[in-house]
């Protein structure tokens, strides 16, 4: 099973769409330019931090608000490679799932971690952080399909003969 | 064991029974795009391998975010968008006519028991008239174009029940507000809400509206309002036993209710930067406003701007502030101006604009700035939605923000 090791960034409850990337950059041409101005309304200097393969721990309700697509597509362009929070917006998880973001549901994580600390993810399995593992509740079988197939446009890909 | 609304309506949908957390395919009877994911839809699109829509008739292309365009860059939507209706067949296409939550009721697109799916969250709005309707992304909006179909776990149902008659100050939008702050803006996650009692069945199918528009903003899938006489009426049909047929049973399960006395609530205000942090408006009395934002797919319908008018006869807006109307459509608009509501407004002191979603999402228009506070109508008022992230954005009901206006501070209608 696929394991990882990240650097933690930590955001706290009902992170919205807007401050994940405000709408007056949506109608930037690509997810790349949008890159800069992700989480700048909160954290204007994060963006520019996150390194390749770091994680992102936070409350819940994470990504409610706006069905902007641009939200975990722009989380992922930054190279975060998953997300670790209380609960999810619906639209937001159904927007990252189909796009190969890597999200899990855990309680109790966000109420221990420090930003810079680093956490071991075994997917499908458990989260390990400072000695503690933290089992991962498995998603429905027709969202590991998708995600099996590489996203939506895969799937849909496969569908029509392309693949 | 019997059957809440959303329930029946994906039964009737998918010709099976159902219970809340089953995964289903449904067959979708119209979607809507906006112009902002136009471009992203029709790259998608193109991505997965589809060759045409399944049922072009079914489609609704609507701009509304970008109209008119205040960037170059902005054109490039309407481009795109011209071209994809050119190449796919597009009959339903609305280049300046409104905000597309307004108008997909409005211009007949959305019928009590629809399934409808549309690139933009507040897609719950058309709940006012009895259809299941909920926000997605350009993906799935690309698969549905090709598919005619999307998978949707059933939702659980909250019901909100509410009696009695609305104090004179009190509106729909207060309602929705105080229930949001009840419930957080994530205690509806996942869930689908279903609204009764003789209040709701006693208002306009535009108050509706506002209540299912701000659903989302206590996380629901759907909001859900029973059809009846009024919005056979404004949907101009009868009211079939089928559609009649799609009210709760009686011994439905709910995993959660609410009742509510009207004559209980009071005026209240969505302070900032949380849709949920909800506080009586005497509370924030004579707090000073530099501007006022009465318009949006929440409250930009005839009868908010009337109730706003109502206030704002023969009285003038506070110098130092500005007072911004939008018209949700230009049917609203027409509306306003042949019923001399315009007029009203304008004579107070109001800037009026054409209908679109410029200004409540911070785009075009009424731009703020560090330390300002606007009192608006709209849904959101999130950290720099309407400018940076140092503004204090207040929601409230047209009838609060239009008293406000004429004070320059905070003040209950």
């Amino acid at each position: 099973m696929e394991k990882f090791t990240g650097n933690v960034w930590v955001l706290g409850d009902d992170i919205d769409t807007d401050i994940i990337i405000p709408t007056e950059y949506l109608a930037l041409k690509t997810v790349e330019d949008m890159k800069p101005y992700a989480f700048s309304p909160l954290r204007p200097e994060l963006a520019g931090k996150i390194k390749e393969g770091d994680v992102i721990v936070a409350g819940k309700n994470f990504g409610c608000g706006s069905s902007r697509e641009q939200a975990p597509e722009v989380i992922k362009a930054l190279g975060i490679r998953c997300i670790i929070a209380k609960s999810y917006a619906r639209i937001f998880f159904r927007n990252s799932i189909n796009n190969g973001l890597l999200l899990i549901e855990n309680n109790q994580l966000r109420d221990v971690v420090q930003e810079g600390d680093t956490i071991t993810v075994s997917v499908n399995e458990a989260i390990s952080h400072k000695g503690k593992d933290y089992p991962i509740v498995s998603l429905p079988e027709n969202l590991v399909e998708i995600i099996r197939a590489g996203g939506l446009v895969k799937a849909m890909r496969r569908q029509n003969g392309l693949d | 064991m019997g059957a809440t609304m959303i329930e029946k309506i994906i039964e009737r949908n998918t010709g099976k029974a159902v219970k809340p957390g089953d995964i289903v395919t449904v067959s979708v009877d119209r979607v809507m795009i906006h112009d902002i994911f136009i471009p992203f839809v029709a790259d998608k699109f193109t991505e997965m391998g589809f060759s045409k829509i399944w049922d072009p008739e079914k489609v609704v292309l609507i701009y509304d975010h970008l109209v008119p365009a205040s960037q170059v860059d902005d054109t490039r939507h309407f481009r795109v968008g011209n071209a994809f209706v050119e190449k796919y067949g597009l009959t339903h296409v609305h280049r300046s006519d409104g905000i597309c939550h307004q108008l997909m009721p409005e211009a007949g697109y959305v019928k009590p028991g629809n399934v409808v799916f549309g690139t933009d969250s507040h897609t719950t709005t058309y709940g006012c008239v009895g259809a299941f309707s909920s926000g997605i992304g350009y993906t799935e909006m690309a698969s549905i174009l090709g598919t005619g179909t999307m998978w949707v776990k059933v939702p659980e149902t909250i019901r909100v029940t509410i009696h009695g008659k609305m104090p004179q100050n009190v509106t729909s939008k207060d309602i929705i507000l105080r229930l949001i702050g009840d419930l957080g803006a994530d205690g509806a996650t996942y869930q689908a809400l279903e609204f009764a009692g003789d209040t709701v069945e006693e208002m306009s199918i535009a108050s509706r509206m506002t209540m299912a528009n701000m659903a989302i903003e206590a996380g629901a899938k759907c909001a859900l309002f029973v059809a009846d006489d009024k919005t056979a009426a404004y949907c101009h049909m009868d009211l079939t036993e089928d559609i009649k047929g799609l009210a709760a049973d009686s011994d439905a399960v709910y995993v959660r209710e609410l009742v509510y006395q009207a004559e209980d609530l009071v005026p209240v205000l969505a302070c900032p930067s949380q849709v949920d942090n909800i506080r009586p408006v005497r509370e924030l009395s004579g707090t000073e406003i530099d501007q006022v934002f009465i318009g949006s797919c929440t409250n930009g319908r005839l009868e908010d701007l009337m109730a706003a008018a109502k206030i704002l006869k023969g009285k003038q807006v506070a110098p130092f502030v500005k007072l911004i109307v939008t018209p949700a459509s230009r049917k609203v608009y027409q509306e306003a101006a042949q019923n001399g509501t315009l007029a009203i407004l304008a004579e107070a002191g109001a800037m009026i604009t054409h209908p679109g979603c410029g200004l409540c999402c911070g785009r075009t228009g009424g731009i703020l700035t560090d330390g300002e506070r606007v009192v608006a109508t709209n849904n959101r008022n999130f950290l720099g939605r309407m400018g940076t992230s140092k503004v204090e954005i207040f929601l409230a009901s047209p009838m609060t923000a239009a008293a406000s206006a004429v004070a320059g501070r905070i003040v209950e209608a």
